[in-house]
């Protein structure tokens, strides 16, 4: 079935190719595009930590779970709280320390949302319909939401990792005026590295990874060979929350957390279904995509749309991962990745 | 005891397929309608007409339009205000370019330009279903919204990027205050809740249904699954454009893309999951529940803050509201996934027995 699939998708693929070197031979200076390639890897990488959240719960217990960005949202603000209540109230010294303890808080907290989530809706719910269950996990966001602030406040708060801010210029030798990059962001690019070799090995090397693999492989041989299934999504749910914790970190150090932050998630929607929705690497490879397709883009599409049709400002981005996803589901609804066959009429 | 149908007989096919086939619920749909067309205009305030009643019976017609698409022919869509702003966008064009229309035409040509854009955001659900569909329909909400946010022409050159509309004109009859606005939306709501009555119980209503309750077999026994899954998008979208026509006419009076954001489309969603899925009754009562939600909150909380002595902010309660939304959410697709409706029917089921046991 591959072959006759392959047409389109190198099509496709052929027409971003050409978009993303386009900027090269009109004119675009070297440095500058690598700078804005840069910046959409980084953003790219913020986005697959979100979508790394989906695919684990999608592949472990089939739900799609919208919810994903409410967690994100959820644990920063946590995290955020925490380090700023933990000095006053036990007197342990701020910075550092406090954002450690804060920080296995707020993992023991996700933990407690996802055996919450699994008593409450996924095991009454099992066996149903997914659109259920999605429409479900949106009942999840909004409470989440809505709880988040209720108890750990609604401003912007910040989450400070000791790193500077202040951009550096890397190569000035090889590109007139160097590169610009943040610090911040290559240290963004290193945590996700590690949070995905952990994940990694976790699947791999342990017990539980390898029943997690099972009852994502096929839930009724799994059930059947002994693997507590309910155990088994608390566990998941438990890990997409400390990923969403770890992303919530990044994000929310770089942008503060906010509310803005459940919203930005939705992003994380497309990179899934670029990247199959069953597929770690692809969750990676698509965040990567999506983050890259989006600011070139928005950088260099952007400006000449906005000169051809008169419009008012550019914004593109806020649709670009979309409208990519929906091509891709056109030719190819797995995703790049993605094993699962969909059912089609 | 007094709500059975012992004794009315049915002697002919037109008889049996009645829309109310009871004698008691046509008596009381007949005087719901009379109150609401005759009473209501009388004891009702200015307030009570444009923060409650019409905002209700719009987002009712919204919901009756997503409720034909998802809840009768399964089709999720996460976009369905981006359908409604295309009705609004549609109108609000019609009438700067074409001022002599009437607005009663203005609002089935708008129904019609959106019926048009929804059936090509559906052309996806050829392909893909369910939680796939749902994300196809989101790069429509995103993408109707950049549109109607950045293309200058749509909102006619307005600096602002809001636009406001003119006042109402029908033949003469000029709907400017809010029982007259009042009094026009129910009239056009009636007619439309009575035209999807109509149309899921026929040939094209029951084609949604065997799609939605499995489309193989649908398929096997000749419902066209592109016929069926199409006209469902853009019965939906048409539904859906009316009710963004009048959101934007009636209720709003200028608006800005931003009146229809995601925010809404999942509202619209959650008022057919807490009214019921596949019923049209369930539509008005999930929105008539969205809608008075929010206010009683903000009503009651303060009252309940002083009895317990602490004083909550609106910030709280709009927190409340949002937890509240979750649970219910929730609540209603693990107890009762038909929604109010359902409960609704079962009392009428009790109805009939009581007061005997058996």
């Amino acid at each position: 079935m591959a072959a006759k699939k392959n047409g389109p998708i190198a099509a496709l693929g052929a027409v971003l190719a050409a978009g993303l070197l386009a900027p090269l031979f009109t004119g675009s200076a070297p440095g500058f595009y690598i700078e804005v390639l840069l910046g959409g890897l980084m953003a790219g990488v913020l986005y697959s930590l979100v979508a790394l959240g989906f695919v684990l719960i999608f592949k472990a217990s089939g739900v799609f779970n919208f919810a994903q960005g409410a967690m994100v949202l959820f644990a920063a603000l946590a995290l955020a709280r925490l380090a700023e209540w933990l000095p006053g109230w036990i007197g342990i010294p701020a910075g550092y320390p406090a954002l450690a303890l804060a920080f296995v808080l707020a993992a023991g907290i996700m933990v407690a949302v996802a055996w919450v989530i699994e008593r409450v809706v996924l095991r009454p719910l099992v066996a149903q319909d997914p659109v259920a269950l999605l429409m479900a996990t949106l009942g999840v966001t909004f409470f989440l939401d809505g709880f988040g602030q209720t108890i750990w406040g609604s401003n912007i708060y910040a989450i400070n990792l000791g790193i500077s801010k202040d951009p550096t210029f890397i190569l000035p030798s090889v590109f007139q005026g160097g590169i610009l990059i943040s610090k911040e962001d290559l240290v963004a690019t290193v945590i996700a590295t590690a949070l995905v070799i952990l994940l990694a090995l976790f699947f791999q090397k342990t017990a539980t990874g390898r029943a997690l693999r099972a009852v994502a492989d096929d839930h009724q041989a799994a059930q059947s060979i002994g693997i507590p299934l309910n155990r088994i999504w608390v566990i998941v749910w438990s890990v997409a929350g400390f990923v969403a914790l770890v992303a919530g970190m990044v994000w929310g150090s770089k942008l503060g957390v906010q509310f803005s932050i459940a919203q930005l998630a939705l992003k994380a929607l497309p990179v899934v279904i670029l990247g199959g929705f069953t597929s770690i690497p692809g969750a990676i490879i698509g965040g990567l995509i999506i983050g890259v397709g989006e600011k070139m883009s928005e950088v260099f599409l952007g400006p000449p749309l906005v000169k051809l049709w008169d419009l008012a400002g550019g914004g593109i981005e806020n649709w670009f991962a979309y409208v990519l996803a929906l091509l891709f589901l056109m030719v190819r609804p797995e995703g790049l990745f993605g094993e699962k066959h969909i059912d089609r009429v | 005891m007094f709500y059975r149908e012992n004794g009315q007989f049915k002697s002919s096919y037109r008889e049996d397929q009645q829309l109310l086939g009871i004698r008691q619920d046509r008596w009381f749909i007949f005087a719901l309608i009379a109150f609401a067309f005759l009473a209501v205009p009388y004891l009702a305030s200015d307030y009570m007409f444009r923060a409650i009643l019409i905002p209700f019976l719009i987002v009712s017609l919204a919901a009756i339009g997503l409720n034909l698409l998802v809840g009768y022919c399964g089709q999720i869509s996460l976009g369905h205000a981006a359908f409604m702003s295309v009705g609004a966008y549609a109108a609000y064009n019609l009438v700067v370019h074409f001022p002599q229309l009437n607005f009663i035409v203005v609002l089935v040509l708008a129904g019609f330009i959106s019926a048009l854009i929804g059936t090509v955001f559906g052309l996806p659900s050829l392909q893909i279903k369910g939680l796939y569909l749902g994300v196809a329909t989101l790069a429509a909400q995103f993408f109707i919204d950049w549109v109607f946010a950045r293309v200058k022409w749509f909102t006619n050159y307005s600096p602002s990027g809001s636009v406001s509309t003119a006042q109402i004109d029908m033949l003469g009859w000029t709907v400017n205050t809010p029982v007259e606005k009042y009094l026009m939306v129910l009239a056009i709501v009636i007619v439309f809740a009575l035209m999807a009555k109509n149309l899921v119980r026929g040939h094209i209503g029951r084609s949604w249904m065997a799609m939605r309750d499995m489309d193989v077999a649908a398929e096997v026994i000749g419902i066209r699954p592109v016929h069926a899954k199409l006209s469902a998008f853009a019965v939906s979208a048409f539904y859906a454009g009316v009710a963004g026509a009048l959101w934007g006419f009636v209720h709003l009076g200028s608006w800005e893309p931003a009146a229809f954001s995601i925010n809404f489309s999942l509202n619209l969603l959650f008022m057919i999951i807490i009214g019921g899925m596949g019923s049209i009754l369930g539509s008005f009562i999930g929105a008539a529940f969205i809608v008075l939600l929010p206010i009683t909150l903000n009503q009651v909380l303060p009252v309940m803050g002083r009895w317990v002595g602490m004083n909550f902010s609106t910030a709280f309660a709009s927190h409340l509201e949002f937890m509240i939304f979750g649970a219910l959410i929730i609540f209603f697709l693990v107890v009762e996934p038909l929604g109010l409706a359902r409960l609704w029917s079962i009392g009428k089921e009790k109805l009939r027995l009581w007061p005997f046991p058996h």
